[in-house]
C-alpha cells in the first residue's frame, strides 16, 4: 500500500521543524500561570526555551517546548481554552487570537515566534463583569449556534474593527472569510459584526 | 390558535447559552481534563479491506510511554454494535473493512509518545480485493464485506402502488435520466472528544464527550462493558455541531474510552484531530438513481419507476432508515398512480455511512427535482406549472398509500409564496430565452492555437458579461417529522419550580447547537408567563430524565418542545390549584399567567406575583418538580409492498435559487435564496432564521463544491484545506418566509425545520444552473470541472488529475 496512504499524524509542525508526529505538545513547564499546580512531565529539557509575553494584558514568562504552537501553548499550558482547535492546518479560523494587534492562526503560529508579544484571546475580552461589544453583538444578534468558532469568529471581527471601525457589509464578508462556521450562521454573524461597530463607535464618541 | 395570543412565542429571543458562548467559557469536551488522565491513540492498518492475521505489539509493550493497549480481547461484552444490524466492531479482529478501522487502542500520557508507538504495532494481515462501486456490490462474483452475512445487500426497500406498465402505456412521453450524488461530511466544526471517568465501588462509569444521542450511546457502552444500563452514565459536554453525525461515531469512542478507563482505573480521553475525524467518522450516503417518469402532454405524471442504489460503505449504521426514508418521499411531494421504486443499501469498503441532517432525503430531492424540470422544458410549461398540476393537495394519496389529511398540505402555499416573492415564471422565461451569443469556447481554443496579427481590437476580446448567465430554479419537497414508522417516539421533560419562581428545565433530547434549550425555555416561560431568562437548563445526563431517543429527524420542536409544554401545564395546574384554594375561588375560575404575574381571568387587578404562589406552594408541600412526557401518534409500514402511512404529519417546502454562472471558468455564485418552510408555528424567530441560513448553506454546499471522494476505499479530503465548506463570502443573501398555521400536535403545532432547510438548496441550485446555461447536470457537485467539464476531476498519487 501506497505511504502516503497511512494514515499517521499530518502536522504542518512536520515540516516545521522536520520531526516527530506530535500531536500536542504535552511537555508541560512551570509558568507564571502554573499556579494550578500540574504535575512536571517528562520531555527532552534541554529543548525547553524560555519565552516571555503578555497575554490579556498579563506578563507571562513561560518555557516552551520549540515545536508547541501558540494554540496549544494557550490551550494546554495557560489552560485558555476558549481559542480552539479545529484543523490546526491554518484553514479554519478556530483558532483565531489576536497577535499585536492582528488576527492570526495560532494553530499556525509557534509559541516561540509570540516570544516578546502581546496576546489577546477571548477570555481577555470582557471589562470585568462588561462584556465586550462584540460579545454582547454576536449573543443579541445570534451570531452563532453551536459556539464553537464563536471565540475564533469573535476575535476576528476584533482585528477587522481595529483595521476598520466601520466596515461595509462587503469588508466585513471579506474580513470575516477566514472563519469557518458550519453552522453557517453567517448573515448573522455579519449583522453582529455590524451592531458591534455602531456601540463601539456609539461608546467611543 | 392565533400568534397573537403568544407572549413570547414567535418572537426573537437570545440564546440560553449565549454568554458562555461568547465568552469562551462554555465547555467543550475537549476543554474538560481529569487528575490523572490518560489519552488514547488508535492503530489502524493502511488497507481498505483485510483479514487480519495477528497483531504484534512486542515492539512496544514495554515502552514506559505506554499504560496500556486495548484491542477486542479487553471487551467483555458486545464486541460488535450498531443501531440496526450489529455488524461493526469497536476494535477489529477479524476483517479490516475500511481504512478507517481500527485495531487497537495505546493508552498512555503522552498522546506525542503514543503516536510514535503506534508506528511499530505489526499487524500481519492478508489483503483482499476491495470492492468500492455499489453498483458492482450485488454481483455474485463481488467480495463480501460481511462474509458471514452471504450478501452485500444491507437493505431492499421496495414501494409497489398501482401499475406502473399500465402508467407508462398511458402516458405521451417518458423520460429516463440517471443522477448520482457524492458522501458527504458533515464537517462539525468541533472535533470529536470524550472522556471516560471510571466511578468508585460499584457506581460503574461517567463519560462526558460531544454526543449527539447519549441514551444511544449508553446503550452502546453498556452492551460493550456487558453492564446494566444504569451503571453507565452519559453527560453531554457543550456540543460543537453534529448535524446527525455524532451518534455511531461517538458511541464507539465512548466504548473504547470506557474500556481504557476500566482496565486502567483512570480518566481516559481520547480527542480526534480532524484528519483522523473525516477518515473514521461516517458520512452522507452516496447515491445513484435512475428515474423512469411518464407523463401526458397536459402534464399529468402518470407513473414513475425509480430504482436507487445507496452506497453504505462497510457498515450497515443508519442505512436502513435513511434509505427507508428516501424511499417513502422519493416521488416527492406529487401525486402518483403508479409508481414502482426499489431503493437498496450495500456494503462496500468505502467509508461507511449514516445519519446526516436530511437523511436520505436531499440525493432523491435532487434527482426528482431536476427530472420534474426537465419535463416543464420538454412540454414548455414553467416550473411551477408543472408541480401545480402535480402536487399534494389535502386529501392526496402518497406513494406509500397514505392519505394527506387532518394538517395543512401547503406544496402550492409555499410554492405560490415562492413563486411570488420572485417573479419566478417571468424570470425564468426570461432566462430561457437568453438571446446573448452563446459562448463558442472551441472556437476559442481554436483562435488561441492559431494566433492570427498580433494587434488585437477590441471585438477580439470577451466583454465580462458575455461569460456570465443568470439563472433561476426551484425545488419543492415534503417531509415527514419525527421518526415515523422508525421505531418509539417519545420525550421526557423535566421542570421544577424553585420556591422563588425560577426553575430548572432539562428534555431528554440534547442540544447540538441548533437552540433547543431556548426553544424550551420559551414554551416553559410562555405556559407559566415567565421569561426565558427565568428558565436555567440543566446539562443533559442519563441519570436524570428517561430516555427520550435520540436528537434526529427533526424531531426536538416537535416532540421535545410537546414534552416541556406538558410538563409546564402540568405545574400551570397545580399553582392554579393552590390559588383558587388561597382566594377561594371556584373550580371553574381560570387564570393569566403574564409577566412574572398571575391573575383570575378578567381581573387584572387581583394579581399575585409568580415567585409569591411559588412560594406559597411551596410551604403547602404542593410537588412543584414535573416529567413531561409527550408520545407521537402510532404509525405503520408494511415492509413488503412500502405501503402504509409513514409519518403522522409532514412539513412542505420550497426554495428559490438564483445563480450567476461563469461560462468561461465553470463557477456558480449563488446570488440569492428564498425560502419558504412551513414549521407550523415558529416557536423562536432568531432560532427559526438561523435553521434556514444553516440549512441552505450547507445545502448549496452540497449542491456546489463538497465531495468525499473516495480512492480504492480511502479518503482523499481529510481536511478542510481540501474538503470544501462555505465560507461568509461564498453565499448571497437567503430570505427565510415562514409559512404559519393550524396543526394538532407538539406545542401549539410546531413542527420541523432543521433538515427540510438542508434538502431542497442543491435541487434548486441545480435547476437554476440549468435555467442558465441551457444544460442539465446529472451529477453533484456542481464544481468548476463539472460546469466546464461535465466530469469531475481528482488527483492522484502522482501528478495530474484522473
Amino acid at each position: 500500500m501506497d505511504e502516503s496512504k497511512k494514515p499517521k499524524a499530518i502536522s504542518r509542525r512536520k515540516f516545521i521543524k522536520g520531526v516527530g508526529t506530535g500531536i500536542v505538545g504535552t511537555y508541560v513547564v512551570p509558568s507564571a500561570l502554573s499556579a494550578i499546580g500540574k504535575e512536571e512531565k517528562k520531555g527532552p529539557k534541554e529543548d525547553w526555551i524560555p519565552i516571555s509575553l503578555t497575554v490579556n494584558g498579563k506578563k507571562v514568562r513561560v518555557k516552551v517546548e520549540p515545536r508547541m504552537t501558540l494554540a496549544e501553548l494557550l490551550r494546554e499550558e495557560l489552560e485558555l481554552t476558549g481559542t480552539k482547535v479545529v484543523c490546526n492546518r491554518g484553514e479554519c479560523g478556530g483558532c483565531t487570537v489576536v497577535l499585536d494587534g492582528k488576527a492570526v492562526y495560532s494553530c499556525h503560529i509557534l509559541a516561540l515566534d509570540a516570544d516578546g508579544k502581546e496576546v489577546l484571546t477571548v477570555e481577555g475580552l470582557m471589562q470585568g463583569e462588561a462584556l465586550h461589544p462584540l460579545q454582547e453583538a454576536f449573543w443579541e444578534k445570534d451570531g452563532l449556534q453551536c459556539g464553537f468558532c464563536t471565540p475564533g469568529q469573535i476575535m476576528a471581527a476584533y482585528a477587522l474593527l481595529k483595521r476598520r471601525p466601520r466596515p461595509s457589509v462587503e469588508e466585513i464578508k471579506e474580513g470575516m472569510s477566514g472563519n469557518l462556521c458550519r453552522c453557517a450562521a453567517y448573515p448573522k454573524i455579519i449583522e453582529s459584526v455590524q451592531a458591534a461597530a455602531e456601540k463601539m463607535a456609539g461608546r467611543s464618541s | 390558535m392565533k400568534k397573537s395570543k403568544f407572549n413570547i412565542v414567535g418572537k426573537p429571543v437570545i440564546r440560553q447559552d449565549g454568554l458562555e458562548k461568547v465568552t469562551g467559557q462554555a465547555k467543550f469536551a475537549d476543554d474538560i481534563n481529569y487528575p490523572n488522565q490518560l489519552y488514547g491513540v488508535m492503530v489502524r492498518v493502511p488497507v481498505a479491506h483485510a483479514k487480519i492475521r495477528s497483531i504484534d505489539y512486542s515492539a512496544i509493550e514495554n515502552h514506559p510511554a505506554l499504560t496500556t493497549i486495548c484491542d477486542a480481547n479487553d471487551i467483555p461484552g458486545a464486541k460488535k454494535v450498531g443501531p440496526i444490524k450489529q455488524d461493526q466492531p469497536i476494535f477489529c479482529y477479524q476483517k479490516i473493512v475500511t481504512p478507517g478501522d481500527v485495531v487497537a487502542m495505546l493508552v498512555g500520557e503522552s498522546e506525542e509518545e503514543l503516536l510514535r508507538l503506534r508506528e511499530l504495532v505489526n499487524v500481519e494481515y492478508e489483503p483482499l480485493p476491495v470492492l468500492t462501486d455499489p453498483r458492482k456490490a450485488l454481483e455474485p462474483d463481488a467480495p463480501l464485506i460481511h462474509p458471514e452475512l452471504g450478501s452485500n445487500l444491507v437493505i431492499h426497500h421496495p414501494l409497489r402502488k398501482g401499475d406502473v406498465e399500465k402508467g407508462f402505456a398511458e402516458s405521451d412521453y417518458i423520460l429516463e435520466q440517471t443522477y448520482t450524488t457524492p458522501f458527504i461530511e458533515h464537517a462539525y466544526i468541533e472535533p470529536e472528544a470524550v472522556i471516560a471517568i471510571p466511578r468508585e465501588g460499584n457506581k460503574g462509569v461517567h463519560i462526558v464527550g460531544s454526543i449527539q444521542n447519549p441514551y444511544t450511546t449508553r446503550k452502546v457502552v453498556a452492551a460493550v462493558l456487558g453492564w446494566p444500563l444504569a451503571k453507565v452514565r452519559i453527560q453531554q459536554a457543550e456540543l460543537g455541531g453534529s448535524f446527525g453525525g455524532k451518534d455511531d461515531i461517538m458511541n464507539i469512542l465512548s466504548a473504547r474510552a470506557a474500556v481504557a478507563a476500566l482496565k486502567t482505573g483512570r480518566p481516559v480521553k481520547i480527542r480526534y484531530r480532524r484528519e483522523e475525524s473525516i477518515q473514521e467518522s461516517y458520512k452522507r450516503h452516496a447515491y445513484y438513481m435512475h428515474y423512469k417518469v411518464g407523463f401526458t402532454r397536459e402534464g399529468k405524471i402518470k407513473a414513475m419507476k425509480i430504482d436507487i442504489i445507496a452506497d453504505g460503505g462497510a457498515y450497515s449504521s443508519m442505512t436502513p432508515f435513511v434509505t427507508w426514508r428516501t424511499v417513502v418521499q422519493a416521488t416527492g411531494p406529487y401525486e402518483i398512480e403508479n409508481v414502482w421504486t426499489d431503493v437498496r443499501g450495500v456494503y462496500t469498503n468505502n467509508p461507511y455511512a449514516g445519519a446526516m441532517r436530511g437523511f436520505g432525503s436531499p440525493q432523491p430531492i435532487f434527482a426528482q427535482e431536476s427530472i420534474m424540470d426537465e419535463i416543464a422544458v420538454q412540454l414548455g410549461m414553467t416550473p411551477d406549472e408543472i408541480r401545480r398540476i402535480n402536487g399534494f393537495r389535502s386529501g392526496s394519496i402518497t406513494a406509500t398509500g397514505q392519505k394527506l389529511e387532518k394538517h395543512d398540505v401547503n406544496v402550492l402555499t409555499v410554492l405560490e409564496t415562492a413563486v411570488r416573492e420572485t417573479d419566478f415564471a417571468r424570470r425564468w422565461r426570461e432566462n430561457q430565452q437568453q438571446t446573448k451569443k452563446r459562448l463558442d469556447l472551441a472556437a476559442l481554443e481554436e483562435a488561441a492555437a492559431n494566433p492570427g496579427p498580433f494587434i488585437l481590437h477590441k471585438e477580439d476580446f470577451l466583454e465580462p458579461e458575455e461569460v456570465l448567465r443568470k439563472g433561476i430554479g426551484l425545488a419543492v419537497s415534503f417531509r415527514g417529522t419525527s421518526l415515523g414508522a422508525e421505531g418509539v417516539d417519545a420525550v421526557a421533560a423535566y421542570l421544577s419550580l424553585q420556591q422563588d419562581g425560577s426553575a430548572y428545565l432539562l428534555s431528554g433530547l440534547a442540544e447540538n447547537g441548533q437552540g433547543m434549550r431556548t426553544t424550551y425555555s420559551i414554551i416553559a416561560a410562555e405556559v407559566l408567563g415567565l421569561r426565558p431568562e427565568d428558565i436555567y437548563y440543566l446539562d443533559l445526563d442519563t441519570g436524570y430524565v428517561g430516555d427520550s431517543g435520540p436528537t434526529v429527524a427533526s424531531r426536538a420542536t416537535l416532540m421535545g418542545g410537546g414534552a416541556t409544554k406538558v410538563a409546564a401545564e402540568t405545574l400551570r395546574q397545580r399553582l392554579e390549584k393552590v390559588l383558587r384554594r388561597h382566594w377561594n375561588l371556584p373550580e371553574t375560575t381560570n387564570f393569566v399567567f403574564a409577566d412574572r404575574t398571575v391573575y383570575p381571568e378578567n381581573q387584572p387587578d387581583r394579581k399575585i406575583a409568580f415567585a409569591e404562589l411559588c412560594n406559597l406552594a411551596y410551604w403547602e408541600g404542593v410537588n412543584l418538580a414535573t416529567i413531561g412526557w409527550y408520545s407521537g401518534p402510532k404509525v405503520h409500514w408494511d415492509e413488503s409492498v412500502g405501503q402504509g402511512p409513514a409519518y403522522f404529519t409532514y412539513v412542505y417546502g420550497c426554495q428559490v435559487a438564483e445563480v450567476t454562472v461563469n461560462l468561461s471558468t465553470g463557477e456558480v455564485y449563488v446570488e440569492r435564496v428564498v425560502a419558504v418552510h412551513d414549521p407550523g408555528t415558529v416557536i423562536n424567530l432568531l432560532g427559526a432564521q438561523g435553521q434556514v441560513y444553516g440549512g441552505v448553506t450547507q445545502g448549496a454546499g452540497y449542491g456546489l463544491w463538497e465531495e468525499i471522494s473516495v480512492d480504492q476505499g480511502f479518503i482523499r479530503e481529510l481536511n478542510f484545506d481540501q474538503y470544501l465548506i462555505p465560507t461568509s463570502k461564498d453565499i448571497g443573501e437567503i430570505v427565510p418566509i415562514f409559512v404559519e398555521g393550524e396543526e394538532r400536535y407538539g406545542a401549539w403545532g410546531a413542527k420541523s425545520l432543521g433538515e427540510p432547510t438542508l434538502e431542497l438548496t442543491a435541487a434548486a441550485i441545480a435547476n437554476a444552473v440549468r435555467n442558465a446555461t441551457g444544460r442539465r447536470f446529472h451529477h453533484l457537485p456542481l464544481n468548476l470541472e463539472e460546469i466546464l467539464l461535465g466530469r469531475k476531476l481528482y488527483p492522484t498519487s502522482k501528478r495530474g488529475s484522473v
